[in-house]
């Protein structure tokens, strides 16, 4: 089994902070961290591992500094990690991420049997994906971003199937997987072909820390580095000038101030609640 | 402070800290309370290849030695003292293997002690040999290719849960100490069986148990070194052990110190939080400098060891006195600055002033290991003199 996470580096959000003036977060003096759910997909790849065989790649597209989370990843058990790389690929929007990320995706696949050398003319959208990626992890969202934008985006960028939020997988046979999906009421039981993207849930699994032997493979481990000009992609569609979601603001909302609390017996507390309400003009119907 | 740790170490250390933290904190009290023994936890350190660190790496270790062990010990004893000698113990049980086991026995435990796949014990202490270890009545008679064991070890740290136990006993009685061996049995051996868990003032995470033998027969490959070399082996083995003890009382201190220090921050007290007081900073200091004094003495210790210095007891002793009389002090000091929260359950220190205790019991009572100390250098000096 190929497995292929694609892990993102966060700022650590528990300490996040926005320049008011710049409206962009407040880098310095904030460690970065593996995006949270991305290390339940790491997790659950390197258990298909241990249960199939194969092998987990971590891929990442980032600045160069980038490539300590994919040693830490390498640190918990990945076997590689590719870091993608260029100043073209800077100020990319989750269209634009998903594109090159699939791109890369395709270049780590490998070109797909019977096929002749060379690729299609232009963009490969929908071209057969290669033998070296059967199943693509990624967490559900990144929690600087908190879109859960990227990981279908790359799949229909690859022309394969793609499940959201699972919180199990339960059965990978041949070419075939069954996992559970979470719902906000109960799951739902899917089934569908490999390859395929899965976006994960932190009920799947609890990961495992990094081990000694990790660590010091980690240490030494080469990571390429893939360019824009090794992708076969169209240069048009990658970084800021493939991206049509521009930014205009980002801020801190206020705190929300005043308010009115009722307290004492529900039987008094939503009478008066009620009575607030409609003196403001606000009715309530009953059904 | 530093003490120039190698970015191998460095590394062991934080992984420790961190599974420490994430994994420990969150079940110290709970384990403190049940007695319960953490096999979660074991298994998280195996995972993270924390019992490969002061195994040779011709047998899937990472080839470290004894300042490996100790900075785990360390860390985690910081977080719980019963926890971390779970780890410690096991260490203890594996040491003889390492410096006395032969090819074949080395070959065949090792690596699944590296792995962490099971634990291993050390079985000296009796009921009548305590401080006077060599007074052991445990017996193994040689009958053709095997030893029979009979007699009962008493307080064995990890008794029940390890799967291999390196038992001194008397293969020739006739000869008293002399005629002791150091034998081991694998957990399952028909006629080994265990006693009661002890039900401890402290480190209750940790198993004690009595390890009991009635005819008990293993195969005499299984003896580590020859007949007659037994309490050597014992010996030998408790110098190298023993800065693990050092390592630990540092531990339980330095967690001590850690949780003092931020109490007192924000404790407040006639308007003022308590640290303000130059009372509680004289304390607090005292406690940081002691705890800092343990540390060094121990590592100093460790690092002798590992250098491969013959005459190891002296400073190996010194180092579990100092550390271990530390830990005992800086404890309950620590719960002097929580004052009457100190005392209650609800609050951590009063189990880190209860684990500290047996640093100064176990592995040669500080008493023994001031007798060790004082032999060395009385006999340092009679050689210096001729």
């Amino acid at each position: 089994m190929k497995v292929i996470v694609c892990i993102k580096q966060v700022p650590d959000t528990t300490n996040v902070r926005i320049n008011p003036e710049t409206n962009t977060l407040v880098r310095e003096g904030v460690q970065s961290i593996i995006n949270p759910f991305d290390c339940y997909a790491l997790e659950e790849g390197i258990r298909i591992r241990e249960k199939h065989g194969g092998t987990v790649t971590v891929l990442t597209m980032g600045p160069p500094q980038a490539a300590e989370a994919l040693r830490e990843a390498i640190s918990l058990g990945a076997d590689e990690a590719v870091l993608v790389s260029d100043r073209a690929f800077a100020g990319a929007d989750t269209l634009a991420t998903a594109y090159t990320l699939a791109a890369a995706i395709r270049k780590l696949a490998g070109a797909p049997e019977g096929t002749p050398e060379g690729t299609p003319e232009g963009t490969p959208e929908g071209a057969p994906l290669g033998s070296g990626a059967d199943i693509i992890l990624m967490g559900r969202q990144a929690i600087d971003g908190d879109t859960g934008q990227v990981g279908p985006g790359v799949a229909e960028n690859l022309g394969i199937p793609h499940i959201t939020d699972i919180r199990k997988i339960e059965e990978i046979a041949g070419s075939r997987i069954v996992v559970e999906r979470l719902l906000e009421e109960g799951y739902a039981r899917l089934a569908t072909s490999l390859p395929v993207v899965l976006t994960v849930v932190k009920e799947i699994n609890e990961p495992r820390l990094p081990s000694l032997k990790g660590k010091l493979a980690a240490r030494k481990k080469e990571i390429p580095v893939l360019k824009a000009a090794e992708l076969e992609a169209d240069p048009e569609r990658f970084g800021l000038v493939g991206s049509p979601t521009q930014v205009m603001k980002i801020f801190t909302p206020p705190k929300p101030s005043g308010g009115k609390k009722f307290t004492g017996e529900p039987s008094e507390t939503v009478g008066a609640l009620l009575a607030e309400l409609a003196s403001a003009g606000i009715s309530i119907r009953k059904k | 402070m530093n003490y120039f740790l190698t970015d191998d170490q460095k590394m062991i250390r934080d992984l420790a800290a961190q599974i420490a933290r994430e994994k420990i904190a969150p079940i110290v009290a709970e384990l403190d309370e049940t007695g319960e023994f953490p096999w979660d936890v074991v298994k998280t350190l195996a995972q993270s290849d924390l019992f490969r660190v002061f195994i040779p790496s011709e047998y899937e270790g990472l080839g470290g030695g004894i300042f490996e062990m100790c900075i785990v010990v360390e860390e985690l004893s910081r977080v719980c003292g019963g926890i971390a000698l779970s780890y410690a113990a096991s260490g203890l049980g594996t040491i003889p293997i390492i410096l006395f086991g032969t090819e074949e026995q080395k070959k065949k435990y090792l690596p699944r002690l590296a792995a962490g796949e099971i634990l291993a014990a050390f079985g000296l202490t009796e009921p009548n040999a305590g401080s006077d270890a060599a007074g052991i009545k445990t017996t193994a008679k040689p009958d053709g290719d095997s030893y029979v064991l009979n007699g009962t070890k008493q307080w064995i740290t990890n008794g029940g849960e390890a799967s291999i136990y390196t038992v001194v006993a008397l293969t020739d009685p006739a000869r008293g100490v002399r005629g002791s061996s150091t034998i081991l049995v694998e957990k399952d051996t028909p006629g080994f069986t265990f006693g009661k868990k002890e039900n401890k003032m402290g480190i209750r995470a940790s198993a004690t148990r009595e390890l009991v033998f009635q005819d008990c027969r293993v195969p005499k490959t299984n003896i580590l070194g020859k007949e007659g070399m037994g309490f050597l082996i014992a010996m030998r083995t408790l110098d190298q052990s023993r800065p693990g003890v050092a390592s630990q009382a540092v531990g339980i201190a330095q967690g001590a110190l850690d949780k003092a220090l931020a109490y007192a921050h924000e404790r407040h007290q006639f308007g003022k939080p308590i640290s303000s007081f130059q009372g509680m900073q004289f304390l607090l200091a005292d406690m940081a400098t002691q705890v800092e004094a343990a540390r060094a003495l121990t590592y100093a210790a460790a690092r002798s060891i590992d250098s491969g210095e013959k005459d190891v007891s002296k400073v190996s002793a010194m180092a579990k006195v100092f550390a271990s009389d530390t830990a005992m002090k800086v404890t309950t000091d620590a719960v002097q600055v929580f004052g009457g929260y100190g005392y209650m359950k609800e609050y951590p220190v009063e189990k880190m002033m209860r684990d500290a205790k047996i640093t100064q019991i176990y592995e040669g009572t500080n008493q023994i290991q001031r007798e060790v100390i004082a032999l060395n250098l009385i006999k340092e000096h009679v050689r210096a003199k001729k």
